[in-house]
């Protein structure tokens, strides 16, 4: 019996002890299916670093996990606003520039942008911006308006996103407010929208994952998505276009931040500066299809990435778009305002 | 949130602690015979208490407490009036919330009377499905009953967030079924998207919890007593009504607990099926502790929810006093 | 009612039950990804499941935490019902309660309840904590499986055997043990099942590094759920389905002879 006991003892400290402290590795903590799998290993044959890959699928969660896990991820990838609340509670540190050269390849717009003030904590990885999805053997005008979701003319032809923020956010700029508002006014207004909308029966489906397959099936007309998203469905169906409409929207960043914990913190630096070189970029948006802030790799793709208005949008177009900003001050009345929403009949 | 957090080295000494006293009772039983065969029972009692009793405590604890960790009703009160937290919060924001109509909010209570109502019809239908199967299945003259069994089990070892998805493939406006009736040249019907889809889905996820303990007290019925109520000249309607249903009650007692019981706290499928369009209880607890991060709210949501699910346990627990139905298989 | 009726509503029955898996399964061989368009017979979704490291290790941690949580599990949950059953009636009502409540319990609440402690008490999230609350949530299985044996079983054999002399240990495996084991192995396959399928609480009490098939399911609908895990659900359908049918006939073949 002893030796059972010292056994599951040893077991269990050997458990405790392979979490990432070894040389030589880092942990990077992604969106699911968010790098070309090649990557990891090509830059795993150029350093000798191995390594340790994990998903997460909402910032929220995220969040926790760093905040729960300490010393147990050396690059993570927040979207912009979570950035901007890891930095506020102090669970990032500053990146040393020095060691990341390539990060002078970011786009200019995303030099200094608002999300990380002076441009410290975050090197962008990907962006993106929300627009509507559309199916032109469906729809026989030009959609260049929100308005289009709110249109009776389309009932039960719509998909919104089952998403507070990002759904609250475009009513509330088809409103001519900010996607940022902190004014219980609007957002109320932006809800009012909202129920209107799904008691007039236009909503056919509150969804993330499964629009973009439903799109491509010929489900809806209409559908409120990311740009990222767009551009697979059309892909798989050119009947699909992709609009980001005249009253601005939301552009995001996914950026790349090394948290305050982190054990590998060399490492980690080398990781993002090896997924900021030009031809790594490059093969990245190539698998996974999303807008890249990547100057260099913009330029070794060309006229296929270019002339490519869902991923390459006109810059007053981006100039028309605002980031999200964290919000947690009045989170309550977005998370509240969207229960209502979800559950009006 | 994590201020009250134990140090790292607190969770290893309770584990060492836990597996030496289960090596220790081990060793009792083997080394001194007198020992009490009770005492068998002691690794799953220290099991309930860490495992099962602390978390709930957790649970109880955050219900009761604010994000700062002080004592609080508040929790409780937003289950009642959803729009008390962001009442406060319009306060705060300096915005008084009757200028706006913002009133009592009924969404988490709707939600949980809606919940009940679905779990009610998925208990409903799968009794009124599930009773005939079984008791066909239990027919001494049918010889494939106990194939059958496993028949029933094999689709539960099929992932379940797969075979939501498989419905979806079915019901979509353009899925098999309606494609199948456009090539009849008939019209394309909407299947999805709505509550029928979600009962669906529920149904056809809980029907074997019901099938398995009625088929369970019916196959271990003594059969000569049905014989004896023929012998005496009743025809097989009357025994059944007297003798053969009476004795499976309490087959049918834990057929609705396994149903009801998971069926109010559903989720997923009134996202996948019901198109997003009405929440049930566990969408409601599960985007309140992830999407919203609203940790005490969730727990309180959960504390309910147990609180209602304990009282119908206790309920049931009157109409089947022996537990007798709860065989599973 | 004639036997033709009961038995088509049975198949009915039963039709009900399997269209979907059948849908999963014709799916698995669609040469495209469209979930109600066939595009000609392929079997490149199954190359891709053998080619898919991040699938095969999904598989690898859902089979091995299903079986592990189904040992632990019917280790302590008999020694549970043998130790309950022996018990005054009392304590045996808290312990039957104490059962109930897992069982009871909404996953949900369940798996956030462990999330909770294992946040609290700062074990990091991963395999073991995925091991330990399969084991919580099957221990209650295997002894309501157990317990109705131990009731049919004669109340002295076991004291008897003490008294002529064996050791407790001694008498548990061959007295109790030889009676019960119907329910034990009828628990250990309701834990191993019940582990295999169950998304909630692993979905709650594993960190992103560890991912069963069912998370790895969940999060993979991000970019679209691609016919690969069909694939696997397929494999893993007639790999099962072989094995019951093969238990099932022995088992009918010594039952006759």
């Amino acid at each position: 019996m002893k030796k059972v006991i010292v056994l599951l003892l040893s077991i269990l400290l050997a458990l405790s002890v392979t979490a990432g402290l070894a040389e030589g590795t880092v942990n990077v903590f992604n969106w699911e299916d968010y790098i070309n799998e090649d990557v990891i290993r090509l830059f795993e044959e150029e350093t000798g670093i191995r390594v340790e890959y994990m998903n997460f699928t909402l910032n929220e969660d995220m969040m926790v996990q760093v905040r729960t896990s300490p010393g147990k991820f050396d690059v993570v990838f927040p979207s912009d606003y979570a950035i901007e609340r890891m930095i506020a509670e102090g669970l990032l540190q500053p990146i040393d520039f020095e060691k990341v050269p390539n990060a002078a390849q970011i786009l200019d717009w995303l030099q200094n942008p608002d999300y990380d003030p002076g441009h410290e904590y975050s090197v962008p990885y990907m962006w993106g911006t929300v627009g509507i999805l559309y199916d032109t053997t469906k729809v026989d005008e030009p959609i260049t308006s929100w308005g289009a979701l709110f249109d009776e003319k389309y009932k039960d032809q719509v998909f919104m996103l089952d998403s507070p923020r990002d759904t609250l956010g475009i009513a509330l700029k088809y409103l001519g407010y900010s996607v940022n508002s902190k004014n219980p006014v609007e957002i109320k207004e932006a809800a009012d929208l909202l129920i209107e909308q799904k008691q007039k029966g236009i909503v056919k489906a509150y969804q993330v994952d499964e629009t973009k397959d439903k799109m491509v099936a010929g489900e809806a007309a209409l559908a409120l998505v990311w740009s990222g998203d767009a551009q697979y469905a059309i892909n798989l169906n050119p009947n699909l276009a992709y609009v980001v409409p005249q009253e601005g929207s939301n552009v995001w960043v996914d950026g790349m931040v090394i948290p305050s914990t982190a054990p590998n913190v060399e490492n980690a630096h080398k990781f993002i500066d090896f997924l900021s070189r030009p031809d790594i970029a490059q093969m990245n948006v190539e698998y996974i299809e999303y807008s890249t802030p990547n100057v260099g790799a913009i330029e070794l793709m060309g006229e296929s990435y270019e002339g490519n208005p869902n991923l390459n949008p006109a810059q007053d177009v981006i100039d028309n778009c605002e980031f999200f900003h964290d919000n947690h001050d009045v989170k309550v009345l977005y998370d509240t305002f969207w229960g209502m929403v979800k559950n009006a009949k | 949130m994590n201020n009250m957090a134990l140090p790292p080295w607190a969770s290893w000494v309770m584990l060492v602690g836990f597996m030496g006293f289960i090596g220790m009772v081990a060793v009792s039983i083997r080394r001194n015979r007198g020992v009490k065969r009770s005492l068998f029972a002691f690794p799953y009692g220290l099991w309930i208490v860490l495992f099962t009793l602390i978390p709930l405590l957790l649970i109880a604890y955050y219900a009761f407490t604010n994000k700062t960790g002080g004592f609080t009703l508040d929790n409780f009160k937003t289950f009642w009036d959803s729009n008390y937290e962001m009442r406060k919060q319009m306060l705060d924001l300096g915005v008084n919330p009757q200028d706006l109509g913002i009133a009592r909010g009924n969404v988490n209570l709707d939600t949980l009377l809606y919940s009940l109502w679905m779990a009610f019809l998925c208990t409903l239908i799968c009794l009124v499905m599930g009773y005939p199967a079984a008791l066909f299945m239990a027919d001494r003259s049918f010889k494939l009953g106990a194939t059958l069994v496993v028949l029933f089990i094999i689709p539960m070892w099929m992932n379940f967030l797969l075979r939501t998805i498989a419905w979806m493939s079915l019901l979509e406006d353009n899925g098999l079924i309606n494609t199948l009736l456009a090539a009849m040249g008939l019209p394309k019907m909407r299947l999805m998207y709505n509550s029928q889809a979600v009962l669906l889905g529920m149904v056809y996820n809980y029907l074997p919890f019901m099938v398995f303990p009625i088929y369970n007290s019916l196959s271990k019925q003594d059969r000569r007593l049905s014989e004896a109520a023929m012998d005496l000249g009743a025809n097989s309607a009357l025994t059944f009504l007297r003798v053969t249903m009476p004795l499976s009650l309490p087959g049918v007692v834990s057929g609705i607990t396994m149903v009801f019981m998971p069926s109010v706290t559903t989720f997923f499928i009134p996202r996948v099926l019901g198109g997003g369009n009405t929440e049930m209880f566990g969408d409601l607890i599960e985007r309140t502790f992830l999407s919203a991060d609203n940790w005490n709210v969730g727990s309180a949501l959960s504390l309910i929810m147990m609180v209602l699910i304990l009282i119908s346990l206790t309920l049931l627990r009157k109409a089947d006093p022996e537990g007798e139905g709860s065989g599973t298989l | 009612m004639s036997k033709f009726m009961k038995r088509g509503y049975l198949a009915l029955v039963l039709l009900f039950l399997y269209v979907p898996i059948i849908v999963l399964i014709v799916q698995s061989f669609n040469a495209g990804v469209s979930r109600a368009k066939w595009e000609g017979f392929s079997l490149q979704w199954y190359e891709r499941l053998f080619n898919s490291p991040s699938i095969m290790n999904a598989l690898y941690i859902t089979v091995t935490i299903a079986l592990l949580a189904a040992a632990i599990a019917t280790v302590i949950g008999t020694l549970a019902a043998i130790g309950m059953h022996a018990m005054s009636k009392r304590p045996q009502g808290v312990m039957l309660t104490l059962t109930n409540i897992p069982m009871t319990m909404p996953d949900i609440v369940t798996g956030i309840s462990l999330m909770l402690l294992f946040i609290f008490t700062q074990v990091p999230r991963g395999y073991f904590t995925m091991l330990l609350a399969h084991v919580t949530f099957n221990i209650p299985y295997v002894i309501l499986s157990v317990m109705p044996k131990l009731k049919q079983m004669n109340k002295f054999s076991y004291e008897a055997a003490l008294d002529l002399g064996a050791t407790p240990g001694y008498a548990l495996r061959r007295v109790i043990l030889p009676s019960v084991m119907p329910g034990v192995i009828t628990g250990a396959l309701l834990s191993f099942t019940l582990s295999l399928d169950d998304f909630t609480i692993s979905y709650f009490t594993t960190s992103p590094l560890v991912q069963n098939l069912s998370t790895l399911i969940y999060s993979e609908a991000r970019k679209g759920i691609k016919p690969t895990m069909n694939a696997l659900s397929a494999l893993m359908f007639v790999a099962l389905l072989v094995l019951l049918l093969a238990v099932n006939r022995r088992a009918s073949l010594a039952h006759e002879s």
